[in-house]
């Protein structure tokens, strides 16, 4: 499977008028399953105990989610 | 803004009186997966989703419009001239007591239309994903319809109407490949 981001930007229409001060770049998640197609058998897995903590057996699959603020430009 | 063509998108033709149909029908007016529920869904979706699939938002939502007046066209042709008595017999009465003849937006079951049908997550991902699986659902649904019609002038118009719903699956599909391409790599990562 080809590399990928699970998190997107993209620089929104932003107008001359509007009253809040404009977020520039905006983003939208793109997780793993998106991608993955029907899963091979096979796959590397994690060991049972991080597996139990990631809430998949495999890391193809695990997808970290970042709190929201640093979606935008902000960061 | 809009601009209104004063003609159907498909002709409308129907060939025999039949109010029970419009009943069957009326699930495309004003059901979860029906016409009205799609144009909302998806004109309103256009305010947070990335900018190259704003416009197929704004088209679709317009051609959903476009189908809600075909359908309208249909249940106004298949009961405007039933008596009381046809009504009722067509399973109707209940309509007949709330509106006479009129239309309204309610499902099949007499149910009235909620905006609790349609979602805008703001994730867009998954409103695109709830905009393919809308199409299906509306695709099914003229499919079950046809199925009980026997009108074949009838079914000339639901099986564009039902073709409809295969290309604009096909473009929200082919508005999720957009999102999940790379983007602006230089500079953010
Ligand atoms: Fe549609």
């Amino acid at each position: 499977m080809k590399e990928f981001t699970q998190r997107k930007f993209y620089r929104p229409y932003v107008s001359p008028f509007d009253p809040c001060p404009p977020i520039r770049v905006k983003s939208y998640e793109t997780p793993p399953e998106l991608y993955l197609g029907f899963q091979p058998p096979g796959l590397p897995q994690y060991k049972p105990h991080q597996a139990l903590f990631c809430g998949t057996l495999w890391p193809v699959l695990f997808s970290p989610y970042e709190k929201s603020y640093t979606r935008g430009d902000e960061t | 803004m809009w601009i209104y063509e004063k003609k159907l998108q498909y002709p409308v033709r129907v060939s025999t009186c039949n109010p029970m149909l419009a009943r069957f029908l009326i699930e495309q007016y004003g059901g979860a997966d029906g016409e009205l529920s799609a144009a909302l869904r998806y004109l309103n979706q256009r305010y947070s989703i990335p900018d190259e699939v704003i416009g197929l938002l704004t088209d679709i939502g317009t051609e959903e419009f476009a189908h809600l007046e075909m359908i309208a066209t249909m249940v106004y042709k298949l009961t405007k001239d039933a008596t009381p008595d046809q009504m009722k017999a067509a399973g109707l009465g209940d309509h007949y007591v709330n509106h006479d003849n009129a239309l309204f937006y309610h499902n099949a079951s007499g149910v009235p239309w909620t905006a609790s049908y349609i979602q805008a997550k703001g994730d867009p991902i998954a409103d695109l994903y709830e905009d393919i699986a809308a199409e299906e659902k509306a695709r099914a649904t003229y499919q079950w319809i046809i199925d009980m019609s026997d009108d074949p002038d009838l079914n000339d118009g639901l099986r564009f109407l039902r073709e409809r719903e295969v290309v604009h699956s096909q473009r929200f599909r082919e508005a999720v490949e957009i999102l999940k391409e790379e983007r602006d790599k230089k500079k953010y990562f």
